[in-house]
């Protein structure tokens, strides 16, 4: 199997392609939208463009975002190479005008044609522990797995994805890709707690004060209808790493922990409430999720960290077993 | 729905109200950050915006000859692949100078503009259009043509000013210029749910 072959059709895919939970997201929306606004309109126009880009497997949106490779790799994987064939598979979709020429040298203000420099795209590889338990990371691997509404996230088994058996989970690599575009990433934001002037303190009443309040900062310049992926705890680093991980979860799953869950389900129902819309433009949809995660914080911190993700979800991931065989995850 | 055509003239565009659906063609001119700053400090515009458009949009563009090592030029053809509107609050600063000086009539854009470029609508007469975010693959299909590129080298092929010739593009009337912004009467009445909300 060639890596960067696999790679390249993983960015085709990606930027092309819009998986069925966002999509399916949209429709609802769109459905709900009284007919003559114009926040169906805009959902309508979304929903056509996501048919569009897939049948000619163009861009869903121009702006092709920043490339974050999640890998999770069994002990012993030569991962230098790896991100080789990411860096490799990047300049080729560059080439094939699936991604834009994105990519700025801050010093020079030239543009890097290929879309490669250092960090660029950005691979983080986690190793899988040898007993084929998962470092907690890729969505398949955190225990949340997609489930209806309703049903307990604790009472569901974790799933090994498309593994034959617990070896052929140690062995296999798993690697998603998450773009991100620029006009969303300028609306992630975070908070420090207590912060007097959202009336915040260090409780989940505090962070859904302060998940509520960046939505309405953020009013429609993140493409909204969006999803928030938050990171509550950790320092600030580590925050925004957990927060952008959480756009990787199905829109469908909830968070293990009940409260967690409740908290969720609470603030989209609440920032859909706000009026504020598509594209900020007025409407019922401002929000298609919301995707919490904690860790542990030192005494001293509590960080509320918002990872803002526009309507384009777009997130894909494939598994490679031990005998080569590769299989799609969404 | 309302059809705009190029050249825009200020009678067309003074009629049009917030909220209003309309449908743009002929020629449109792209410009992002760099574009934006280069005008209001000073710069000449190569191209021609008096009673034009200028569009917050970076496209993803492929040449059209299949040599890609070849270096670029800005006589090469091109073709649009993707195009849709960037967030346009970041040309806040310099909007209202832009407006003014080159004379646009049309900015097309997403997600809003302050009040600056609000009032410059009203004074010069402007409107400013919301094109659908991220519906890239959609707006690519209006785009007939790459009529020119400009600072190609300087800029990038993402901020460079591409002069493109489109038909039938849809946008909604977000700022008018009677002075009225969809996105000011959305964010205040927002801000007062969210304060029953918060209590």
């Amino acid at each position: 199997m060639d890596w960067t072959d696999t790679l390249a059709e993983l960015i085709r895919r990606t930027t092309s392609d819009l998986p069925a939970d966002a999509e399916a997201a949209l429709r609802r929306a769109a459905d709900v939208e009284s007919p003559d606004s114009q926040a169906a309109l805009i959902l309508h126009a979304l929903a056509e463009n996501i048919v569009l880009a897939r049948q000619q497997s163009t861009p869903l949106c121009q702006d092709t975002g920043t490339l974050t490779f999640f890998w999770e790799v069994p002990p012993g994987t030569d991962t230098v190479a790896l991100e080789q064939a990411a860096r490799d598979a990047v300049a080729r979709a560059t080439r094939n005008g699936w991604l834009r020429r994105n990519t700025i040298d801050t010093l020079t203000g030239r543009s890097v044609d290929s879309n490669v420099a250092e960090g660029c795209p950005v691979c983080h590889f986690e190793q899988r522990a040898a007993d084929g338990e998962g470092s907690c990371k890729t969505p398949r691997s955190m225990g949340v797995p997609p489930m209806k509404h309703g049903q307990d996230a604790r009472a569901t088994p974790v799933r090994k994805g498309f593994c034959k058996s617990p070896e052929d989970h140690a062995a296999g690599i798993e690697v998603w890709l998450l773009q991100k575009g620029g006009g969303s990433e300028n609306m992630s934001r975070q908070f420090s707690l207590p912060d007097e002037t959202l009336g915040a303190g260090r409780d989940l009443e505090g962070v859904r004060r302060c998940l509520l309040h960046a939505v309405w900062q953020t009013q429609g310049f993140g493409c909204a209808p969006g999803v928030l992926g938050v990171c509550i705890g950790a320092d600030r680093a580590e925050g925004f790493l957990v927060a952008k991980r959480q756009l990787l979860r199905s829109l469908d799953d909830a968070a293990p922990e009940p409260e967690l869950a409740a908290l969720e389900r609470r603030v989209l129902e609440e920032a859909n409430a706000l009026g504020i819309g598509p594209m900020g433009m007025g409407g019922t949809t401002t929000l298609l999720g919301v995707k919490i995660a904690a860790r542990t914080r030192l005494p001293a911190s509590y960080f509320v960290t918002v990872a803002y993700l526009c309507w384009a979800c777009r997130r894909r991931g494939l598994r490679v077993s031990s005998d080569g065989s590769l299989h799609w995850l969404n | 729905m309302i059809t705009l055509d190029h050249p825009f003239t200020e009678t067309a565009v003074r009629v049009l109200r917030a909220g209003e659906a309309v449908r743009v063609s002929g020629r449109v001119c792209t410009g992002r950050d760099r574009l934006h700053k280069h005008l209001a400090e000073g710069g000449a515009c190569p191209a021609e915006l008096r009673d034009g458009a200028l569009f917050h949009c970076g496209p993803v563009v492929v040449p059209l000859s299949p040599d890609p090592s070849q270096p670029s030029d800005e006589r090469v053809g091109w073709r649009v692949v993707a195009a849709g509107p960037t967030t346009s609050i970041r040309e806040e600063p310099y909007m209202a100078r832009v407006i003014e000086q080159f004379g646009v009539r049309v900015v097309i854009g997403k997600g809003g503009m302050g009040e600056a470029t609000r009032a410059a609508c009203a004074r010069f007469g402007c409107v400013y259009l919301q094109a659908v975010g991220g519906a890239a693959a959609l707006i690519a299909q209006r785009i007939k043509r790459v009529a020119q590129v400009h600072f190609l080298e300087e800029f990038g092929a993402t901020e460079a000013l591409w002069e493109l010739d489109v038909e039938g593009l849809e946008a909604v009337v977000g700022i008018d210029a009677s002075g009225r912004s969809l996105y000011d009467e959305v964010r205040d009445a927002s801000a007062v749910r969210l304060r029953r909300l918060l209590g």
